[in-house]
Order: structure tokens, then sequence, then C-alpha cells
């Protein structure tokens, strides 16, 4: 299969690749996707006092596809509130990648590392969780 | 060196036909081009004579008869007149037919599809070797089995199954035995007398001859065995396979085979040493990567290795101009790993993060050591940007996780 040019960009440059404590309380955590299924993300985001994402990091077990959704999300990421990253949907990231049919759970995933690593801030530091990060599994 | 990019490295797909096949093949698209079938002028007689002629040379080759060599359009196609055509024409005496479960679709389709039409199919596992357990064949037949398939090479592995002792459990039983030697033919040795075979399946294609031409041994004595063809029209082929003769292809077909066996042990030679090395860098270099099959049964151009905590699709990416295949698929149609790698009982993030190097006739020690080179630094830089490998070290066994599974 042939990439695009944009997959191609971010899996050889790679934006934001690293970790945080995941026990400090400004550091929110997202864990998803399984070995088995061939694709495991991991995202991080840094929120300040005025619940503003100063940075975000990534780790991913994937294909290139799954790399450069989260290496995308990442970029995103810095700069929103906490609320306006869970208003990131993974259509935008399959347009933006120009990704094929095949791998658009790629770009659900990193969504679902997006929310779980908000949930998981919230969460920490006692604050209200909204009810899209409570519901049930979507798929 | 520098070194001619992109590398072909997946030579249990498919190889390159190789020059000599070609030159071999020419004359017989534009002047000798007759129907093989057409008794009447020189032209069919020609045509004839170049069929019978690599009809004797691959005889030959696995200790067969002439007689006994149909050919067919490739392995698929001799995979399935095999099993179908000995469940139709055995139907009376049985319905149980024995496989296993690392062979080719081309043979586990067949046998999914006689199942479905009431066929009763042991599906042998197979050890963590690749091979299968002997007692566990023995045990698995009953009086009503008529067919054992079981693939001599495994095309994601190499391993090599003990076709010898399969064959003599087969004929001391009175089954017929049918083995799928597509990647075997002409790059080890093959006896259908010795391993007491008694239908055999390869292509053109696996062994720098052409596409589209394909061979199934039916032996004829000892015991005479007859399957149903699947084809019916003009009769060609005894009967069992119908369809004017792919005269270049047969021509091509008998040429590669012919230059196979001449140069087998020197091919055996180069290439499991090509390999042999290959498997030094990677397993020297590399921590925490595994072969899969048995190394000690295996064809001397494979090699098929795990790294963990890297994805095979990102891996490949990452060597875009050396052309090998992964056992991961990371699509929405399909999110399983190899079923072969499965089958060793690899764990599922093994067998995502494999890759099969299928070395050839126009291999180079500089391209090994390209893709040696070029490897161990992808599998670093995505094992920098690997949840799995930062879990791995900070001592998490990835095995008792819990996964949010989607
Ligand atoms: C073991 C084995 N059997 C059967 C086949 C099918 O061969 P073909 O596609 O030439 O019919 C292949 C090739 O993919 C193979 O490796």
């Amino acid at each position: 299969m042939a990439y695009s040019d944009k997959i191609l960009e971010h899996y050889n440059n790679p934006r934001n690749v690293g970790s945080f404590d995941k026990t400090a309380p400004e550091v929110g955590t997202g864990l998803v996707g399984a070995p088995e299924c061939g694709d495991v993300m991991k995202l991080q985001i840094q929120v300040n006092n005025e619940g503003v994402i100063t940075d975000a990091k990534f780790k991913t077990f994937g294909c290139g596809s799954a790399i450069a959704s989260s290496s995308l999300a990442t970029e995103w990421l810095k700069g929103r509130t906490v609320d306006q990253a869970l208003e990131l949907k993974n259509t935008a990231i399959v347009e933006e990648l120009n990704l094929p049919p095949i791998k658009i759970h790629c770009s659900v995933l990193a969504e679902d590392a997006i929310k779980a690593a908000v949930k998981d801030y919230l969460e920490k530091n006692n604050k209200e969780v909204p009810e899209v990060l409570t519901a049930g599994h979507h798929h | 060196m520098a070194v001619k990019t992109p590398i072909y490295m997946d030579n249990h797909a498919t190889t390159p036909t190789d020059p000599r096949v070609v030159e071999a093949m020419l004359p017989y698209f534009t002047e000798v081009f007759g129907n093989a079938a057409s008794r009447n002028h020189s032209f069919g007689w020609q045509a004839e004579e170049a069929v019978e002629n690599a009809r004797a040379t691959i005889a030959k080759a696995i200790n067969a008869d002439s007689k006994e060599i149909v050919f067919t359009s490739g392995a698929t196609e001799s995979n399935n007149l095999a099993i179908k055509g000995i469940a139709e024409m055995y139907a009376e005496k049985g319905n149980h037919i024995i496989t296993c479960v690392t062979e080719h679709k081309a043979v586990i389709d067949p046998c999914k599809k006689l199942e479905r039409q009431g066929f009763d199919v042991t599906w042998l596992p197979v050890l963590p070797s690749g091979l299968i357990d002997l007692d566990a064949l023995r045990a698995a037949i009953t009086d009503k089995t008529i067919l054992i398939t079981i693939m001599h090479g495994n095309n994601e592995i190499g391993v090599i199954q003990p076709v010898d002792e399969i064959g003599a459990i087969a004929a001391e039983k009175g089954i017929v035995f049918h083995t799928d030697a597509t990647q075997t033919v002409g790059k080890i040795p093959v006896d259908v007398k010795k391993s007491n075979i008694h239908l055999l399946s390869f292509s053109g294609h696996k062994l720098y001859g052409p596409k589209g031409v394909g061979v199934l041994y039916v032996r004829r004595r000892k015991p005479r065995v007859r399957v149903t063809p699947i084809l019916d029209g003009g009769g060609h082929e005894r009967g069992m396979r119908s369809g004017t003769l792919n005269v270049t292809g047969i021509v091509g077909l008998g040429k590669a085979v012919e230059l196979c066996i001449q140069e087998m042990e020197s091919d055996t030679k180069r290439l499991s040493g090509l390999r042999d090395h290959l498997r030094k860098r990677l397993l020297e270099s590399i921590p925490e990567s595994y072969e899969n099959g048995d190394p000690n049964h295996k064809l001397p151009h494979s090699l098929n290795i795990s790294f963990s905590f890297v994805e095979g699709e990102s891996l490949l990416m990452g060597i875009a101009e050396v052309a090998v295949s992964s056992g991961s698929a990371c699509t929405s149609a399909s999110l399983e790993p190899s079923y072969v790698l499965k089958s060793l009982g690899l764990g599922d993030e093994l067998a995502h993060s494999s890759i099969r190097f299928g070395l050839g006739r126009f291999t180079t020690k500089e391209e090994v050591d390209y893709v040696a080179d070029k490897l161990i630094s992808v599998v670093e830089k995505l094992r920098e940007m690997s949840p799995l490998y930062e879990m791995h070290n900070e001592g998490i066994d990835l095995s008792k996780v819990e996964w949010a599974h989607h």
C-alpha cells in the first residue's frame, strides 16, 4: 500500500515522542488499543492551572498510520483547553493525513487516546468528568 | 560498495524468472507455437516434444515417471485437484482427511469446503518448532481416513515437515499422502519414491520459472492413485486436467527445474551461508528478537524473526527500499496476525512483530548486510517510540495487562 506524503512525513519525523511522569497531577495519560490488534497508543497531556494543554507526548506500537495519527494528535493538542481537546474528532485526522478506509481505525484510536488522557487528568484532579467520557465504549 | 535498491528479499512469494529460463521459452511464443495436442503437423509435434522433454526433466528431478506429471496452472490448482479429486474419487472408502493448521490457504480452503460438504477434517496443530507431532498424526488416523495432506516446506517460516516419516505412516495404513511442495522443489531434494508421496504440488514461479504454470505429481504404481478431474474438456493430461497445454510455461518450468537441480548444491551452500549471516547479525544486535520455526528443520534461504515491541507494518515502512513481508496485517479487514505464527504459540504482539526474509539465487552479501544494518537502526528507532518497550523496561509483564479492547 502506498502511504500519503503526510503519513510518511510524520513517520520519518514523529513529533513529541516521549513520556511524562504519569503520577504527576498535571499529567493525564491515555493508554488504548491492544497488542493483539497490532496497535497500542499511549498519549499524555500536561495541563496548566488554566486548564490549557501546554505539552503533549506519545508512544505508539502500530503501523505507520497509527504512528502518524498519534503524532498529529499531540501537535494539535498543544495550546487547546481540555474542553477543546475533546472536540478533536478522528475525521479531522483522517482528512489531514489522507488515511485510506482500512486505516480509519488508527484515527479512532487516536481520538480514544485523547479522551482517555483527558479523563485521567480530570479524575486525578477531582474535576467533573463530562458524560461523553463516562459513557460506555462506543465501538 | 553501494547497493542497488530496491532490494528483493521476498523469494517465498515469488522469484524472478531466471534469464536462462526466459531464453529457453522465447522460441515457443513465435516459432514453435503449435498446440501440443495437434497430431497432424510439425507445429504440434514440436510443441509436444518440448512438453515431453520438460515432463521428463521434472519427473527425474523428483524421482517420478514422466507419465506421473500433470501440468496445471500452479500450486493452487494442483492442491485443489489433489484434495478435491481424492475426496470425490475415494468418497466410498471414507470421508476423513488429515491436514495441519500451518498449510497454505490453497490447502486450507479446499479442506474447509469439503468440511462444509460433510467431510471430516482433522486439523493437526504444530509444535512450537512448527513441526507436526507424528504421534498426533498416527492417533488421528481412522478407518475412514482417505487422505493425509501435509506440506513439505512452509511458506512463512520455512520449516520442513518430516515427509519421510509421514509417508511411511501413510503407506503402512494404506492412505493417500499428498504434499504441497511449492516451497521445496528445486530448493532441497525431493524424492517421491523414498518419501512414499502419492501426490505432490508445486508452482513454476517459486523456483525461478514463469508464473501460471505448475505440476501435480500423481503416482501410477504401488499404489495407483486416481483423482477426479475438476476441469472437464478435451481430456488432456490423461483426462486429469483438460485445457490446451501452456507450452511456453511448461518449457520454462522444465528449464527452471533443470537449473535448480544443477545448481542446488552450490545455491544451498551459498544461501544458507548468507541466511546464517543475516540471522546472526540480527539476533546478536537486536535484544528481544526471536527466530520463528525450528532452525534445524528449515529451508536454506528462509528466515523469520519477531522483533518484540515493534509492529511489523511500521517496520516495513522503515525499510521501504527492501521487499520483505510481515506477519502483521493491520487493516480493518483483518486485525488478525499470521495464523501460522499464532499456531506456533506466539503471543499476538510477537506475531505482529515478525518479518519474513526470503533469500534467493540473486541475493548478494552486500544486500544482506544492507538489510541487517537498516533493520537494526529501524528497530531501535521504533522501540524508542513503543509504549510496549517502555512498559517492558519498567518491568511490566505485557501478558498480564488488561488492554482496552475495541
Ligand atoms: C506453500 C504454497 N502453496 C501454494 C502456493 C500457491 O501457489 P500459486 O499461487 O502459484 O498457485 C504457494 C504460493 O503462494 C505456497 O507458498
